[in-house]
This record gives structure tokens, C-alpha cells and sequence, in this order.
């Protein structure tokens, strides 16, 4: 691939201070994403995929190794880089639309009321959202605070998304439905993602590379290409190719599990 | 429309019931004879006694002391806001100053009372002290409470979006934290009105708990009824509009109110 490189995390390890020593969760890890590229991070749960996330959005520091972005080491988090959090973090003492503003409205990124009305209108409506733009978050369904937690992040332009398990709470349709909003609208504004996930189906079906990790410590066990061209929709969830590359990633998956549950039982004993 | 009216009605309804339950409960006492009917004044002779009594003292007792709950309340929840909210957001000085916290609240006001007389007199400034001591308590217990089970994700969402610590001070810590001084308000006023009386033990000549306390001394016991219904019912009326506040300004929380 020939497009420039936006993340590189080069020989990044990871330990946590525990009560008897320390514990290491991610053992020199090193890979690239490149520009405009959509890259899955799938492992166990517990392995060591949020820390990863955690230290591109700049919420800590690798033990060892470097975490580059755009060549630069990172600083701490900021509005270059839009996370979307398991738990969304809907501000509940804001409206829809104040939720969307709220970038809009600090220094890093403060634009005109002109131009803020329009971006929350433009948001609103791409993640449907435009007939709740007075709605208090608690009135929200999953799908739509998922929905709003994405066109905040999108509000302030940030040009890497990072998520972490994005759809895990959600229902298998409200899920699939949102798989397809999110391609749709990386369609219309290109940015460089990286999603942690468990689901080896979400996984296939929105990258363009799969990082498969093995248990903790997690290293890198195979880097895998999507060959399908985008815009993909649902019919490629049928196709033969999907399958087999669906069964593959599933393999690897699900040997890194079986290796964590031998792990988990011979520390019990 | 017809339903409207009809629904409204029946709250009024459901809201009187437990207070009418509450009225034929005591002429049921009072009639009954299981206690001996001099000791226990019907609700109208209350009541009578209530009239006579708004033509009198009553009035000035009602103002002062309500002008002494609002200042012992206002000068304990000042202070506990900002203490609380350190203590709440800052583990490790709560660590420190937990146990000091819990220690000064277990002590019950009416036992300080002798020392404050000494440090502090018999005047107002007596009362208040005592109001203060009271209300500063409860209030800081609830405000720490509050803010400590705020989730961090908040703040992290903020920064990501590229929030600086005081902007996330201003728009996200102080409007999560707002519920919670609200909430410490109306605990603090709660235990301040409880605090009342004892407070009035000192030498008061005006008040609710000075009146209950004189009545008291001459067996008056409508008297004394009439002082206690007075500070239960200027509690609730203090909490209602506390609460119709909250609503304004919490609106987006989820409460039944």
C-alpha cells in the first residue's frame, strides 16, 4: 500500500502496575494504519485491544515502544481524533443538538453560530436525528445514542475515528443498520478508523485490514486484507468469499479464546 | 376536557387523603378515651389556638425562625459545596478526610450545645453556629457522595473533543454537580429545621422552638402543637419549592416528581 502512513505503533508494550509486581497486557506490538484506511483490532476480550485504543486517543502511554501519529508522538487526547466509547457518553444534561454542539462550542474548534447551526442540521439529519433535536438523551434508544454519539465526534472534523466496540450493546439489527450508516457516512467524509471489536462478522464486513491478537499478553497474530471494494453492502454478507474469510478470522479468533480459557484455568489451579 | 378536570380532582384527592386519614386518626385518639382527652387538644382547638396565636407572637416566631434556618443553612451549604466537592473529586484527600468527616457527624448538635454557649454565648450568633454545624454536615456527606459517582467518561468524552480542564470545568463538572448541591440543599434545610429546636434551647426568647419550650413550661399543649405543625409545614413548603427549582434547573434528569 502505498498511501502514508497516519498511526504507527512500533515495538509498544504495555504493563500495568498490579499488587504483587506487574502485569503485561500488550507484548511488543507493532503495525501501521495508513491514510483513509479502516482497520479492525479483534482478540479475546480482556486482552488488551482497549489499551491500544486507549493510547492512540491519548489517555496513556506505552510502557516501552512508540505510538506515532502522523510521525509525531502523541500528546494527549484532542478533537484530531473523534473516539466513540462503549458506553457512548451522551452528555444527559444536554439536548440532542446541544450533545452535536458541544465541540463546536470550545476553543479548539469554536466555528460561527451560522456555521455551527448547519453543522448540527447536517449531522442531525445524515444520522437521523432531526426530529430529536430538543430530546433529552434519556429518551433516546440505543441505536439513536449511538447515532448521536457518532455525529458528535463527526462535528468537530476529526480525521481518525476511534472506536471501541461501538455496536456491543446494541440489537443484531439496530447493529447491522449502523454498520451500514457508518460505511455510509465514511463514504462521505473519509477518515482514518480504527475499531476494536469482538465480532468477527463486523469486523470483515466494515475493514479493509483485520489485526487479529492473540490472549494477554496480546501480540499481533496475523494481519488479514479484505479484498471487497467498497461500498459494500449486505448482499457481500452472502457472498461465498465473505465466508470463507468470515470461517478463517473465526479460526484464529477462537484459538486465541481457547488459549485464554487454558490460560484462566491452569493460573485457578 | 371532562377527563382533565376529572383527573385533577382526583389528585387533589389522592394528595388530602393521607392528610384527612391523618386529621380523623387524631379525633379518633382524642375521642376514644385510650388517652385522657385533656392531654391531647383536638385539631380545631388547635386550630383556634393557631388564629389567635397568627394575631400574636406567632408571626415574629415564624420570621425569626426561618431567618435563623436560612442563614445557618446558607452559611453550611457554602461551605460544603466547595468542600464536598473537592472530597468527592479528589480520592485521595477523601481518603484523609473521610474519617473526620464521619466522626464530627455522628456527634448530635443538642450535645455541642453547652460548649457553644461557652465560646459563642447566648445571642444569635449562638444559634446559628449550632444551624451552621448541622447543616454543614449533611450537606458536604451528600455533596461528596454525589460528585464521586460521577463517571469519568464524561470528562474523557470532553476531551477528545478538545476540552481544556476549564472549559471542562464549566460545562461538564459544574452541570453534573448541580443536582447534587440541590440535592445537599434539601437535606441541609431538612436537618436545619430538625436542628431548630435544640438550637432555640439556648436562651431564645423568639422562635418556634422558644415557643414550644415556653408552652412546655405552662403544660400548653395546643400551644405546643401549633409550634410543631408550624415547623413541619414551613419544611414542606420549603422543600416543594426547592424541588419546583431543581425541576427548573435539572430538567433533563430522570425523576418523578
Amino acid at each position: 500500500m502505498t498511501a502514508k502512513v497516519r498511526i504507527a505503533f512500533d515495538n509498544v508494550s504495555v504493563r500495568f502496575p498490579t499488587t504483587g509486581g506487574s502485569m503485561q497486557v500488550v507484548d511488543d506490538v507493532s503495525y501501521r494504519v495508513h491514510d483513509r484506511e479502516f482497520v479492525s483490532v479483534i482478540g479475546p476480550s480482556g486482552c488488551g485491544k482497549t489499551t491500544m485504543m486507549n493510547i492512540v486517543a491519548g489517555f496513556m502511554q506505552p510502557s516501552s515502544g512508540t505510538v506515532m501519529l502522523d510521525g509525531k508522538p502523541i500528546a494527549g487526547p484532542g478533537p484530531d481524533r473523534g473516539v466513540i466509547f462503549q458506553e457512548y457518553g451522551i452528555f444527559p444534561w444536554l439536548t440532542v443538538k446541544e450533545n452535536i454542539a458541544f465541540g463546536l462550542n470550545l476553543r479548539a474548534n469554536r466555528v460561527g453560530a451560522a456555521e455551527r447551526e448547519e453543522i448540527c442540521q447536517r449531522y442531525m439529519r445524515l444520522m437521523g436525528l432531526a426530529d430529536f433535536a430538543g430530546a433529552w438523551p434519556r429518551m433516546l434508544s440505543g441505536g439513536m445514542r449511538q447515532r448521536l454519539a457518532l455525529a458528535r465526534a463527526y462535528a468537530v472534523k476529526p480525521q481518525f475515528l476511534l472506536m471501541d466496540e461501538p455496536f456491543g450493546a446494541l440489537d443484531a439489527q439496530t447493529r447491522s443498520a449502523m454498520q451500514d450508516l457508518l460505511l455510509h457516512v465514511l463514504a462521505e467524509e473519509g477518515k482514518t478508523v480504527m475499531l476494536i471489536t469482538h465480532s468477527v462478522e463486523e469486523a470483515v464486513y466494515l475493514s479493509n485490514r483485520i489485526i487479529v491478537m492473540t490472549a494477554r499478553p496480546t501480540r499481533i497474530r496475523e494481519i488479514i486484507e479484505v479484498p471487497f471494494a467498497y461500498p459494500r453492502t449486505d448482499a457481500l454478507h452472502k457472498t461465498a468469499e465473505f465466508g470463507e474469510l468470515r470461517a478463517h478470522v473465526r479460526d484464529l479468533v477462537m484459538q486465541e479464546y481457547a488459549q485464554q480459557a487454558r490460560q484462566r484455568s491452569t493460573a485457578s489451579t | 376536557m371532562l377527563k382533565d378536570w376529572k383527573s385533577t380532582v382526583w389528585r387533589a384527592a389522592l394528595i388530602l387523603a393521607p392528610w384527612l386519614l391523618l386529621l380523623a386518626g387524631w379525633y379518633a385518639i382524642h375521642y376514644s378515651g385510650l388517652i385522657n382527652p385533656a392531654l391531647v387538644p383536638t385539631p380545631h382547638e388547635v386550630a383556634v389556638r393557631f388564629a389567635e396565636l397568627m394575631r400574636g407572637r406567632l408571626p415574629l416566631d415564624i420570621l425569626m425562625s426561618t431567618q435563623r434556618v436560612f442563614i445557618g443553612v446558607l452559611c453550611g451549604i457554602v461551605l460544603a459545596v466547595p468542600v464536598g466537592f473537592v472530597l468527592g473529586w479528589y480520592r485521595n484527600i477523601r481518603t484523609f478526610i473521610d474519617p473526620l468527616i464521619n466522626f464530627f457527624r455522628a456527634l448530635p448538635p443538642i450535645a455541642l450545645i453547652p460548649l457553644v454557649i461557652v465560646y459563642f454565648g447566648v445571642d444569635e450568633i449562638a444559634k446559628t453556629v449550632i444551624l451552621f454545624y448541622a447543616s454543614f454536615f449533611a450537606g458536604v456527606i451528600v455533596m461528596y457522595e454525589g460528585i464521586s459517582q460521577i463517571s469519568p467518561i464524561y470528562v474523557r468524552v470532553a476531551r477528545t473533543l478538545g476540552a481544556r480542564d476549564g472549559e471542562i470545568f464549566r460545562k461538564v463538572i459544574i452541570p453534573l454537580a448541580v443536582p447534587h448541591m440541590l440535592t445537599a440543599l434539601r437535606v441541609a434545610l431538612g436537618v436545619a429545621w430538625a436542628t431548630l429546636v435544640a438550637s432555640e434551647l439556648i436562651a431564645a426568647q423568639q422562635g418556634l422552638g422558644a415557643l414550644i419550650q415556653n408552652a412546655g413550661s405552662f403544660f400548653q399543649l395546643d400551644i405546643i402543637y401549633v409550634g410543631i405543625i408550624c415547623i413541619g409545614f414551613i419544611a414542606l413548603f420549603m422543600d416543594l419549592g426547592l424541588r419546583a427549582l431543581g425541576r427548573r434547573f435539572v430538567s433533563w434528569q430522570e425523576r418523578i416528581a
